[in-house]
């Protein structure tokens, strides 16, 4: 037996061979971002749930490069994806070739691919979602419509850039801060770009107590943050029942792109305050969640091959997303601001912040920055009101970019 | 007009008219929820108002004697017993237990002959 030789074959077929062949070194480089990632969700607790799966498809995804220099074991195939978005290939949008070639996390993308996990996550968002503090303040809408102000900016400083149509607006949706909003317009628009919008999307929104007061701080004075606002009215169980019924059916009419997410956000919320359905609104919330969320971060992470994610481009998307959000919250305290003095100084300007769709965090932030200036001011209940309106911002949002590019 | 390769004045004004898109829609959702909130105001002032209605003539008549516990109010059946000995015996009870005598229900008083 020719034992130098055996070695030397394994050594060759060894994931680690593929460290010196050609691009491996890029792959090498994803590997360590997909441990600083890790590093992020564990240690410094930036959006662990998805942080961590996303983080652990990117390393699975990159490894599989090095595996499957010595045979077809790759988990994730951004070829075969290639193929299926290139409209001369005979795969062209095939499912069935996906099915047949493909490996676990292909599989998994599947469910990215087709819009299925951004919808289902909307239904449990929409399960853990009481829009009673909106049905009891109406005009929190408009903080909520405000607040969209920096997906549109964001798009056109894509464009200024060079990005492609779809591709600003895939950038620009960072914006709307909400995450599974993101992945649904960017895997329809612009696919290469997905595992840098996700990361951006999700790292910001986990940044949310960073970024906003500084800019709270600045757009608004210290008698505006003072404000204490009055308790606003009791909502019935009835209306709470019938508004995911009216809202579902009057968004999705007037913009039909918008009915997966708006569909599965108002189906959640209907689960959740019939009464009746308890045991769904429970799945929805927990269980449904957690499984969608895992197969999701996962999938998605797996996306951020080195050749797509090692590009000017990343930086250029890290650095919009971040505008993005900075001026959504600046949209959102404006609205704030104009409705302080439309009230006679009666709506604290710093509510307006929630508007970005980070629930329940830009509300918590705007009731901790409120009751740093007046020790008597309960915020949270008041911001929850732009905060839930921004979800639905930010998915009509979507829908007109989705109908203007899609 | 081309999409994919747009000029900064064409992604201007997709810019604004998205704005202007989620500003125009989310108010037409608010006059939604506006009227709906409105519609059960409404409906709730309504039927508040209807409730005193209905208990106003029932409440005048038994205005005049004093208030009674629910277990005396006609209900509590007096045997060998004068009115004013049960009256008497009914302060007792509450007293001796603490409570309000209106909380209450005494079913029936009988005078115990040895």
């Amino acid at each position: 037996m020719d034992v130098l030789g055996t070695l030397q074959k394994l050594a060759l077929e060894s994931g680690f061979a593929g460290f010196f062949m050609d691009g491996g070194w890029k792959n090498l480089v994803m590997i360590i971002i997909a441990f600083v990632l890790l590093y992020l969700g564990i240690v410094k607790k930036f959006e662990p749930l998805l942080l961590c799966g996303i983080a652990f498809g990117c390393l699975l995804s990159n490894l599989s490069y090095f595996i499957s220099l010595g045979g077809d074991n790759a988990m994730y195939h951004p070829e075969m994806w290639a193929e299926f978005l290139d409209a001369t290939s005979p795969y062209y949008h095939s499912y069935g070739h996906i099915m047949q070639n493909c490996g676990l996390l292909d599989f998994f993308y599947i469910g990215v691919k087709a819009g299925i996990y951004p919808s289902l996550i909307f239904m449990g968002v929409g399960a853990m979602t009481d829009f009673g503090p909106l049905l009891s303040n109406p005009k929190s809408l408009l903080l909520g419509a405000a607040a969209q102000l920096g997906v549109f900016v964001a798009f056109f400083g894509a464009i200024a850039l060079g990005f492609t149509g779809p591709q600003a607006a895939s950038i620009g949706i960072i914006g709307g801060a909400d995450g599974p909003t993101a992945i649904y317009l960017t895997t329809k628009l612009a696919p290469e770009l997905l595992g840098p919008i996700a990361i951006a999307a999700y790292s910001y929104m986990a940044l949310i107590p960073l970024i906003q007061p500084p800019l709270m701080k600045l757009c608004t004075t210290d008698e505006m943050r003072k404000v204490k606002m009055e308790q606003t009215r009791e909502v019935t169980k009835t209306e709470k029942i019938i508004f995911p019924i009216v809202v579902a059916s009057f968004v999705i009419l007037l913009l039909p792109s918008t009915a997966p997410l708006i569909g599965c956000l108002m189906l959640g919320n209907l689960f959740r305050e019939t009464g009746v359905t308890d045991r769904l609104s429970d799945t929805a919330q927990n269980a449904l969640m957690n499984i969608v969320t895992i197969f999701l971060a996962t999938s998605v992470g797996a996306t951020m091959t080195a050749q797509t994610f090692l590009s000017l481009q990343t930086i250029y998307i890290i650095v919009l997303g971040l505008v993005a959000f900075g001026i959504s919250t600046v949209g959102g305290l404006i609205g704030g601001v104009a409705m302080y003095y439309g009230s006679g100084k009666k709506v604290n300007p710093l509510i307006g912040s929630a508007g970005v769709s980070a629930v329940p965090m830009a509300a918590r932030v705007s009731q901790d920055v409120g009751k740093k200036y007046n020790k008597t001011n309960y915020l949270l209940m008041h911001a929850m009101g732009p905060n839930v309106a921004g979800v639905i911002g930010s998915a009509i949002a979507a829908g007109f970019l989705l109908s203007v590019f899609g | 007009m081309d999409l994919v390769n747009i000029s900064l004045g064409t992604g201007a004004a997709v810019g604004l008219l998205g704005y202007c898109v989620v500003f125009i829609g989310l108010i037409l959702l608010m006059l939604v929820v506006m009227a709906l909130a409105k519609y059960f105001i409404n409906k709730a002032k309504k039927e508040s108002e209807a409730v005193p209605v209905k208990t106003a003539p029932a409440a005048e008549p038994t205005a005049a004697p004093a208030p009674k516990a629910p277990g005396s109010a006609g209900e509590i059946k007096l045997y060998d017993t004068d009115p004013r000995d049960a009256a008497m015996i009914m302060a007792i009870v509450a007293d001796t237990m603490g409570k309000p005598i209106n909380e209450l229900r005494f079913k029936s008083i009988k005078e115990v002959k040895e």
